[in-house]
């Protein structure tokens, strides 16, 4: 195994330009203070309430059903690595209606989410995102697009994948009549029943977070280093990631290691518990000495011996989850230590603070 | 090995599962026993007649679960034709209120028909009732509602009015873990012994809490909380653990694509600046928790005296050599623990 501080491109960029968003287009941010707003928007009872608060508030999905129907826009903060805002609107609302300050809305605006309702007719919903996209185009060209075609749980697999492509192609379609090509649009089929909602949000986030080709390829080497099959930066609190290694993603190792997020979580909310008598003091000065303060976690599998999950936390907010590959030994877990504790260094300097 | 002696004969429990029709029985056997999920068990049918499993549970101990259909054919069937058959040496009665159940009088007189074969047939059988459902009803109303149908139906349990335990459960939660935990700790024919040797491990490697776990069912066996574990605040926190280690035991199953009784781990670790906790395996059938200070010494020594105290508690799941083991297991780990020291 090699460490990774023998890589020289894995450190900081080497351009001394800003380092380019992954769209190659900067969100249009007046302020500069870096709290990109994600917009949910779309038809009344599309579901836009009910993915902000499972995603952001970890209400459980079947309580949805009881939320209110939203009346004005709900803003929200969210603080983690990055502090973003989540903009809930209301689905009843003309959004170019000129009495909106429209310049307000739309100009520090990070990415656009259009929820269609793929249950019930769309095409009015299709209608009404093409008329904010070409009213956006104008003014602010610079914005991700983003469609959720949502509540795709409760269609069959054909069905699914039917509406699905007849959504895109008439999006697309509208759209090149009016004369407007290659819109920055992307798709994504959600439901709150299960992990693609987490999963569409991770690329939502991702493509505004400047320093996500330098976390890919951190986290490249340390795959190839350390045998690793698939490796996850996790937002722990949201449980969306905000990078992962370019190898090819599937749903399933994202659900596995939001589930093991879970699991850990979970162990030390019970056993991590504050307000320790003072008796335990001497046991706390012990663990000064071992200077082990970021949690860290290893799965070790029965049937072949060898390691497969593992975690340890990055910083406050962010941890690395590996889905271990089939060839690594379990006894080479200091070399992989090591390595990691080199990663996070690298990670000190991307993120500083 | 002591495999030849007679003491390693399995020790069968009856345990009848009984209730109205789809008050849930199925279900929660599924889920405890089965590797279902919550929501796996919309698929379930109805019980026809008796559907048996037999369950090992901690080497000697071996469950005998009647799930009995509750369609009121059935249940008549049982009181009248297979009276003796199906009340005769039973262990433990588990029966199932369906909290939702229109009819809760119906339901209490069909139990006391119930009640009264058993009394005739097991008299010294234990009972335990389970008030199933109880996410339908509104967070602030359920205790009061548990109550009151407990006062009810404790006031027609006959010979066992006195005896009779309730649990609100349901299978959104972990209070099913609950209660069947409190179930099967009642039939294991050693808790004291297996609690009295891990009281020592406990306190050879300086753990703050250990507990059981069963492998298959993720359900506690017992637990031991010393020094300042004892104020930790989750006192749900054993029922907490099986239902987590539960459902990810069913997402590594499905993503592993073992079967879900295959999908084990060897070891877990979780280790952070407040605390450090592993699970291993101790017996064939059962996962021990540790829950330690938060120092590598001390992780790596507990780990090491656990593989050591292995063989001991093997011998415990056997009843009848019990004794020795427990002595064996003190003894043997604080010489290891000072060559570790050392």
């Amino acid at each position: 195994m090699r460490y990774l501080q023998d890589l020289p491109d894995a450190d900081v960029p080497q351009s001394p330009e800003q380092p380019r968003y992954h769209t190659g287009k900067l969100p249009n941010s007046k302020a500069g203070d870096g709290k990109p707003r994600l917009m949910l928007m779309g038809q009344r009872r599309s579901g836009k309430s009910s993915i902000s608060s499972v995603v952001f508030h970890k209400l459980p999905p079947s309580e949805t059903l009881y939320l209110e129907t939203t009346t004005r826009i709900k803003k929200q903060s969210m603080h983690s690595f990055m502090d973003f805002q989540v903009w809930d609107f209301p689905g009843h609302l003309d959004y170019f209606d000129p009495q909106f300050d429209v310049d307000n809305i739309f100009s520090e605006i990070g990415a656009l989410i259009w929820v269609i309702d793929a249950q019930d007719e769309y095409l009015e919903a299709i209608g009404k995102l093409n008329e904010t996209i070409l009213n956006l185009q104008n003014t602010f060209p610079d914005i991700n697009i983003e469609v959720f075609v949502h509540k795709v749980d409760g269609l069959s697999e054909d069905y699914k994948s039917d509406t699905f492509q007849d959504i895109i192609q008439r999006v697309q379609d509208e759209l090149s009549d009016q004369g407007y090509e290659n819109a920055p649009v992307s798709f994504y089929q959600t439901s709150i029943y299960d992990h693609s909602i987490f999963e569409a949000f991770s690329k939502v986030i991702q493509k505004l977070i400047p320093q996500l080709p330098t976390l890919e390829s951190l986290l490249n080497s340390l795959c190839s280093n350390c045998r690793i099959e698939k490796a996850y930066l996790f937002d722990v609190l949201s449980k969306i990631y905000i990078a992962t290694d370019t190898s090819p993603t599937d749903i399933g190792s994202y659900e596995i290691c939001s589930d093991y997020i879970d699991v850990v979580v979970d162990v030390a909310e019970i056993y991590g518990w504050p307000d320790r008598p003072a008796q335990d003091e001497e046991a706390e000065g012990q663990q000064q000495e071992a200077g082990n303060n970021n949690a860290e976690s290893l799965i070790t599998m029965e049937r072949k011996g060898n390691n497969y999950l593992y975690m340890r936390e990055i910083n406050q907010y962010l941890a690395l989850i590996c889905l271990m590959g089939d060839d690594s030994p379990a006894d080479k877990k200091a070399l992989i230590d090591y390595n990691v504790g080199v990663f996070e260094e690298a990670m000190a300097q991307v993120f500083p603070r | 090995m002591s495999s030849s002696t007679p003491a390693k004969r399995q020790k069968q429990r009856k345990v009848l599962l009984m209730g109205k029709s789809g008050a849930g029985k199925s279900s929660m056997r599924s889920i405890v026993f089965s590797n279902y999920v919550a929501k796996d068990v919309r698929r379930l049918g109805a019980t026809i007649d008796v559907e048996h499993s037999n369950i090992k549970f901690m080497g000697n101990l071996m469950l005998n679960l009647w799930d009995c259909g509750g369609q009121d054919g059935f249940v008549e069937n049982y009181l009248t034709n297979q009276r003796t058959h199906v009340f005769g040496s039973v262990a433990v009665l588990i029966f199932v209120f369906d909290i939702e159940s229109r009819e809760f009088q119906a339901d209490v007189i069909s139990y006391s028909n119930i009640i009264r074969a058993l009394t005739e047939c097991s008299p010294t059988a234990k009972v335990f009732i389970l008030i199933h459902k109880m996410d339908l009803v509104q967070l602030r109303l359920r205790s009061q509602l548990f109550e009151e149908r407990a006062e009810y139906i404790r006031a027609s349990s006959e010979g066992f009015r006195d005896s009779v335990d309730f649990f609100p459960t349901s299978i959104w939660d972990q209070s099913l873990y609950k209660a069947w935990t409190q179930i099967i700790y009642f039939l294991i024919p050693n808790a004291q012994k297996i609690e009295s040797a891990l009281k020592d491990l406990a306190d050879v490697i300086d753990a703050r809490e250990l507990v059981l776990y069963e492998r298959t069912t993720c359900l506690m066996v017992t637990h031991v909380t010393r020094g300042a574990e004892l104020s930790n605040p989750y006192t749900d926190r054993f029922e907490r653990i099986s239902s987590i280690l539960k459902t990810h035991k069913q997402s590594m199953a499905k993503h592993t694509s073992l079967p879900p009784n295959a999908a084990n781990f060897a070891e877990l670790h979780i280790k952070t600046g407040r605390f450090m906790f592993f699970i291993t395996r101790l017996t064939e059938n059962t996962n021990l928790a540790v829950d330690i200070p938060p120092s590598e010494q001390v992780f790596n020594a507990a780990r090491m005296n656990i593989m050591l105290a292995r063989p001991k508690f093997a011998e415990l799941d056997i009843a009848s050599k019990a004794k020795a083991g427990t002595q064996g297991v003190g003894g043997e780990d604080s010489g290891d623990r000072d060559g570790v020291a050392a």
